[in-house]
């Protein structure tokens, strides 16, 4: 298997874009990144496109190769592209495909990117269209939402562990904090606890501050064998491992409510094939779709004790700053969630900490990275850690 | 969701009948072709439980999903029956009044409609027993 290496990256602006369409997004964040990387559109190999409900929020699919074909790689190239669909967790896996596709030997130049197009569609729509990602048959019938079913996990650590309803409101505060300082972000403003805690109920104990927006955006990064990546760039940063794990499809068959196995599963499987453990990374991405998924997801990859998520935020450790950085970018709280687009932006978020690149939200001396990407209530998992030396 | 799609699960919905395994002696709601845990060396039978259980986790949903505008704030959990399957329903009651650990009992209710003019869906619930 070959070394793999990120060479090039783009996101555009996240938010709501009703003067843009899906396929303005996704081409301007692949242009950006071929040209970030100062590739030429002859050695792209393939492409990898995560998306999730093209179907249902634009009435489109063939996805790969309308993609393909607006970034001027189909009719002359032919270049092979591939849409890859695990819900919110789609961006992650087109990440991990095009990992293998490089690290195999098949392909040398690969494109990475997800897409989202959201707003297109009344909010009721899109919710329903989101809901899709649960078991439709024996979870939507009976009135499940998403916020509904990270709401039954809420419920749950509170009463095994004493998470409170503030320490879940940090989360939210500190995201927003960060992503005053990204300039693609959704959301720039700061918020506070109070703030959180009288927004209106979604999902009892969650509050719309608790959750992550509907957002349209792309994301992009190019991939290339690690021993050539220099003739790209000065900054390559590594690929050192990549896991994957599934689960139940619904949240009432999973072994402990409280805990997404199908992280622990590929967390596990990244450290491993990194040879690397929770006390090496410097900084990571995780899915904080809603505000509890964040705290689960600092637990289940072991940055801190089972249980302790909300405490370890509350006492700023997973501030910039504190011992392990969490959702630099603002997460999907604040950056925006185009569900899609969501695994390849917190990779390209990564890339840019390790090159330093990072501005005002820049994590000193930060040299490897992880990014954490779920699908539904868990379950899929992605996990991708990253580094600045080979 | 579409008549066909519903009416292939209504037995299921309507009265609680999952499956058991006889290999490995566990219980499964909703039903399964395949046993999770012994998988092709399962015995697959089916089940009627009898639908007393406990309640796991809830939360009071006050933004619905598309269909159950009319019907917020409700109450939507997941209950573990006697036999061990945990399942999601609606718990109908006063939301105040719920609590991790409550002993519920299932009750046949409608479940929604699909449009105006559609099907309505039935199916189990759950009241505090």
């Amino acid at each position: 298997m070959r070394e793999v290496a990120i060479i090039g990256v783009k996101n555009t602006l996240f938010g709501e874009q009703w003067d843009r369409s899906f396929r303005d997004l996704v081409v301007e964040a692949g242009v950006g990144a071929v040209e970030d990387a100062g590739v030429a559109g002859e050695r792209i190999d393939s492409m990898f496109v995560g998306n999730m409900s093209g179907g249902q929020f634009v009435e489109q699919e063939h996805i790969g190769a309308l993609i393909a074909d607006y970034s001027g790689l189909a009719k002359n190239l032919h270049v092979p592209s591939t849409r890859v669909e695990a819900a919110c967790a789609s961006g992650g896996l087109a990440l991990r495909q095009a990992f293998y596709s490089v690290a195999s030997g098949m392909d040398d130049i690969v494109i990475a990117a997800g897409v989202e197009k959201m707003t297109d569609v009344p909010s009721s729509k899109a919710s329903s269209a989101l809901a899709a990602a649960a078991d439709r048959e024996w979870e939507g019938i009976m009135g499940a939402t998403f916020p509904g079913l990270y709401a039954m996990i809420a419920r749950m650590h509170m009463h095994k562990y004493g998470t409170t309803s503030e320490q879940l409101a940090q989360v939210a505060v500190k995201n927003h904090y960060n992503g005053q300082f990204n300039p693609i972000a959704q959301y720039r403003n700061t918020i506070t606890v109070d703030a959180v805690l009288s927004s209106i109920m979604v999902a009892d104990p969650l509050r719309i501050f608790d959750c992550s927006p509907i957002t349209d955006g792309a994301s992009a990064v190019i991939l290339a064998p690690a021993d050539v990546a220099h003739e790209y760039t000065d900054t390559p940063i590594y690929i050192k491992a990549s896991g994957q794990a599934s689960d139940t499809i619904a949240l009432h068959d999973r072994r402990d409510i409280t805990t997404l196995d199908a992280s622990v599963v590929a967390g596990r499987r990244a450290y491993e094939m990194a040879g690397l453990g929770p006390k090496d990374i410097d900084l990571v991405e995780v899915h904080d779709c809603f505000t509890i998924a964040e705290i689960c997801a600092i637990e289940d990859l072991g940055f801190v004790k089972k249980g302790e998520g909300g405490k370890a935020t509350q006492q700023g450790e997973t501030a910039i700053g504190g011992r392990i950085p969490v959702n630099t970018s603002g997460g999907l709280k604040a950056c925006g969630h185009p569900v899609g687009a969501t695994g390849i932006k917190q990779a390209v978020e990564i890339v840019q900490q390790l090159r330093g690149e990072a501005g005002k939200r820049q994590v000193d001396g930060a040299e490897v990275g992880m990014t954490h990407n779920v699908g539904g209530s868990g379950a899929t998992a992605v996990v991708h850690i990253f580094s600045r030396n080979r | 969701m579409s008549v066909p799609r519903f009416w292939r699960k209504q037995i299921a919905r309507y009265n609680l009948v999952g499956t058991y395994c006889k290999t490995c002696n566990e219980y499964f709601y909703p039903p399964r072709n395949v046993c999770p845990t012994c998988r092709r060396d399962g015995q697959i039978g089916e089940h009627k439980f009898n639908g007393n259980g406990e309640l796991v986790t809830y939360t009071v949903i006050h933004t619905a999903a598309e269909g159950f505008e009319g019907q917020t704030p409700y109450v939507l959990g997941i209950v573990q029956l006697e036999e061990g399957p945990r399942l999601t329903s609606q718990i109908v009651g006063d939301p105040k009044e719920m609590h991790i650990g409550m002993k519920v009992r299932p009750v046949f209710r409608r479940l929604g409609q699909s449009g105006e003019r559609g099907m309505i869906y039935y199916g189990t619930k759950f009241v505090p027993a």
